[in-house]
Formats: structure tokens, C-alpha cells, sequence
């Protein structure tokens, strides 16, 4: 599968990892202008590790839910457009507007994922990808919200964490009931443990379901 | 797109170089859905183009969500927060290096006591070789984190009464503090169920009963409350239920109100009572 322009696999250690252009976040081993991309910190690190068809092929403009510190979104920035990273809780958002600074195309937002109508206001329509990692009950939920931002055509790429929703289910009864709900609003195209790098966390790959 | 949608968009009637009117509309506007706000931005003459949008819009949205941060986290319920896991860190810390100091002195010295006392004692001599000199600066190290422990107990036992005058009288400060921490706020506290608030801080034990592998737990960091340690073990559910309800009320006056209300301290005092009382029959 190939990896967004702007995303390489380039030797750390002697191994090929991924890797992006930007200004160092949290003291990643760097290559010259390129910094690793740990798929071991990084959901979306690790789809992309696993090979999954993203859709991304670089400069997409992008809604990400669940930024926190702003690990992943600063790599995500670092490959794409204009890119709206939404966090709710103030100690990682305090993080996120740090990486924010120096990235002109990354644009922070203290906000609740579950409430769009809060920054709706400033988060354009029709963007290309909508990344979601929030680790929160009712993901589902949150992606089915969040669904009049993407165009029709564009990409849902959502990391569901079993935990969030049921600490004690099994977690392929949690995901398979996270499915049902965005099948609703949302043609699952691809799906995939990420187990290798985080435990209990599916990761999806979803368009919207258009009526005609 | 229509004139409503414009109207929604947070650069509506705003000056590009006024960053606090941006910050504001950013955090208090909303809209019933997105529209082509780059384009609409441009048309309205807000912007020069889409580039010089997101330029605006970045600096925009750093300064808004930097000012919300900072305003979230100022607040005083926060303080307490970070207070009280500091003051765990350092005590948790000073009592590690403690073991360390008495392990090292007494190799070294005669006799040295354990624990943070004999680390003071340690802290007092006068060294004489290199060896010496250093365990005698680590059991300094010792010295101050206990001292800064109890400087933020001080700050909690201090701060907590103003946050939360209701729970800090019914829990005493430091446990206040405590629930508010694991609670993350003191908002959240008022928004929890008093069955949550009752096993805070028992997780482990709460998630292995959820499993199914252990007894319900009965009571959470609430158990150093003298209302719950000094019941009989028989009725320690009883009173840990009765007193997490209690403890609920007062987050939410607290958290709602502010004013404080003895009746409902007198309410738990008669309900431990009435549960004390089971003991003697």
C-alpha cells in the first residue's frame, strides 16, 4: 500500500520506519529533516505500518477528533492540509497548541468531539479524512456526528478502543457492536487489529454512505 | 451557501488583527453545521485568500485554545488538583529515597535509624569522606521533599475549605481534594453517582469485581474517613454507602452553590449513628 507523499519509510537503527518532515515534538530520533514516526505511540502510525488503505495520499485537509498532546496530529500536519485537531481535556491541549505554534496548517480547538455544533463555526465543510481517536464511551456515536464534515467522498479513519466502551466486555463483542452503530452512516471498507502496537484497538476505514 | 451560514462563521463581523475578539468567538460561537469558510471568509472580505485564511485562522485558534487552557487549568479546583498529587509524589518519593539513605548510612555510620526521621538524623552530620558527604546530601534531598509534602498539605488544608466549604468540612481537606482529584474536578465530582464516588481510587479492585473475579469493593479512598474506618468491618458498607451520598450533596452544593449548609453534615452524623448503633444491639 502506499504511504501519503510527504510520509517515508527511511532507516532508524538499521530498520525502515516511517518517518515525516517537521519540527521535532517530543524528542523523537530525527534523520536530517525527517523524525520518526512510532507506530508503537501512534494509532494512525500504526495503520499505516499494517498497510491499511487510508485514502490519504498527502495535502488532504483534515478534521482530527481526539488530538491530546498532539503526537499523531503533529505528523499528520506535517503531510496534509489545513488541519483541525480537537481536544477536550486542557492539560493535553496545553501540549497540543505548543505543536500547534509551528505548524501554520494545524489549527487547535479546545472542544468537546461529541458536541460538532461548538466548532462547526470554525471547522470547515467538506474536508478529504476525519481521524478519530477519542477514548471515550459512544464512539460510534461520535463518528455519526461528526459525518457532515466529510465529503462524500472522503475518508473516516477511527481508532476504537474497547476499554472506552466496556472495560469488561469482550472486546470483539465491543467492536462488532461499534460496526453496527457507524454502519448506519458510514460503508465500513476495511478494518484491522492493531494489536502488534496497542492492545484492544480496531482501527477502521470508513466513506459515508450516500443516499443516491 | 446562504447568508445564514455566513452569518455562523466565527470571523463574522471580526476585525482580522483583534486576537481577543477572535479568541472569544472561537470559544463561545457555534453553528448548526460547517460551510466553505476559507471561501466565504475570502467573499466577505475578511481575507485576502484561502492562504491568508489559515494564517489568521492558525493564529487565531493558538491563541484561543492557549487562553482556554490556561483559564481551565487556573482554576482553583485544578490547583487542588495538582497540589494533591504533588504532595503524594513527594511523599511517595522522600520515602523510596529514605530506604535508599538508611540502606547506604548504614554501611556507613553506626547507627542509623530508618525511614524519614533517620534520614534526618543523617542529614545532620557532618561528613568526612566522599561516601559520606554523599549519602549526607541525599538525606538532605530526603529532608526537603518531606518538607515540601507538608507545605502542600498546608496549601490543600488551606485552599480546599474556599473550593469546596461543604466536602472539606464533611471529608476534611485532604480527602476532599483527594475525590476531587480522581474525580478530575470538582464538576465532575458534582456529576458522578454517589455508587462512583463511594469506590474512587478502588479501580483495580472495582474492574477485577466487573470481571468477575472479586467481591464487589465497598469503599474507595473514602475509607480514610473516620465515618468508614471506624465502623465495625460488619457495617464499613453501610457507612461508606451512607457517607459517599453525603459526600455527593456537598460536591454539588459546593460545585452549584457555595453557601454552607450544616443540615446536610447533621444528616450524616445521624445516619452513622443510627449505623454505629447496629453494633450495640
Amino acid at each position: 500500500m502506499s504511504l501519503p507523499d510527504g510520509v517515508e519509510r527511511r532507516p532508524f537503527d538499521g530498520r525502515e520506519r516511517l518517518a515525516t518532515r517537521g519540527e521535532p515534538v517530543y524528542g523523537e530520533p530525527t534523520d536530517g529533516p525527517w523524525r520518526l514516526w512510532d507506530a508503537g505511540r501512534s494509532k494512525l502510525g500504526a495503520m499505516l505500518e499494517l498497510g491499511l488503505d487510508t485514502g490519504l495520499v498527502g495535502g488532504e485537509s483534515v478534521l482530527y477528533l481526539g488530538a491530546a498532546s498532539g503526537t499523531t496530529v503533529s505528523h499528520v500536519a506535517d503531510c496534509c492540509g489545513p488541519t483541525y485537531a480537537v481536544e477536550f481535556a486542557p492539560r493535553p491541549a496545553r501540549d497540543l497548541v505548543d505543536v500547534a505554534e509551528g505548524r501554520p496548517n494545524l489549527f487547535p480547538l479546545l472542544k468537546d468531539a461529541r458536541r460538532p455544533e461548538t466548532y462547526a463555526h470554525v471547522v470547515e465543510s467538506e474536508v478529504d479524512a476525519v481521524i478519530q481517536d477519542v477514548a471515550t464511551r459512544g464512539q460510534a456515536h461520535v463518528a455519526v456526528r461528526n459525518r457532515q464534515f466529510l465529503r462524500d467522498d472522503g475518508r473516516l479513519l477511527a481508532v476504537v478502543k474497547a476499554r472506552s466502551e466496556d472495560v469488561t466486555a469482550d472486546p470483539d463483542a465491543v467492536f462488532e457492536r461499534v460496526l453496527d452503530e457507524l454502519r448506519g452512516t458510514y460503508e465500513v471498507l476495511e478494518t484491522a487489529r492493531l494489536d502488534r502496537y496497542h492492545d484492544d484497538h480496531l482501527a477502521v476505514v470508513a466513506r459515508p454512505r450516500t443516499t443516491d | 451557501m446562504t447568508d445564514e451560514s455566513l452569518d455562523a462563521g466565527w470571523f463574522r463581523g471580526l476585525d482580522p488583527g483583534d486576537p481577543d475578539a477572535a479568541r472569544d468567538a472561537i470559544e463561545d460561537g457555534r453553528a448548526d453545521a460547517p460551510a466553505d469558510w476559507p471561501g466565504l471568509a475570502v467573499d466577505a472580505g475578511f481575507a485576502d485568500d484561502a492562504d491568508d485564511y489559515y494564517d489568521t485562522l492558525h493564529d487565531a485558534a493558538v491563541h484561543a485554545t492557549r487562553e482556554a487552557v490556561r483559564e481551565r487549568e487556573r482554576a482553583d479546583d485544578q490547583q487542588l488538583k495538582y497540589a494533591i498529587r504533588a504532595m503524594d509524589d513527594a511523599e511517595r518519593t522522600a520515602n523510596e529515597l529514605a530506604e535508599r539513605v538508611a540502606e547506604w548510612a548504614g554501611a556507613l555510620f553506626d547507627e542509623a535509624g530508618t525511614g524519614v526521621d533517620g534520614a534526618r538524623a543523617v542529614a545532620d552530620r557532618d561528613p568526612d569522606t566522599a561516601a559520606e558527604r554523599r549519602v549526607v546530601s541525599l538525606a538532605t534531598r530526603v529532608v526537603d521533599l518531606v518538607d515540601e509534602a507538608d507545605d502542600c498539605r498546608a496549601f490543600v488544608e488551606r485552599a480546599a475549605p474556599a473550593v469546596a466549604p461543604n466536602l472539606s468540612r464533611m471529608a476534611g481537606p485532604v480527602l476532599a481534594a483527594r475525590l476531587i482529584a480522581l474525580a478530575g474536578g470538582l464538576g465532575d465530582l458534582a456529576k458522578k453517582p454517589s455508587g462512583t464516588v463511594q469506590v474512587l481510587g478502588a479501580e483495580d479492585a472495582l474492574f477485577a469485581h466487573l470481571a468477575g473475579r472479586a467481591p464487589s469493593p465497598k469503599h474507595g479512598v473514602i475509607y480514610t474517613h473516620d465515618y468508614v474506618r471506624n465502623t465495625r468491618p460488619d457495617d464499613r458498607g453501610s457507612a461508606a454507602r451512607a457517607l459517599a451520598g453525603k459526600l455527593v450533596i456537598a460536591a454539588r452544593i459546593d460545585h452549584y452553590a457555595g453557601d454552607l449548609r450544616p443540615e446536610v453534615h447533621e444528616e450524616l452524623d445521624d445516619r452513622i449513628a443510627t449505623i454505629r448503633a447496629r453494633a450495640d444491639s
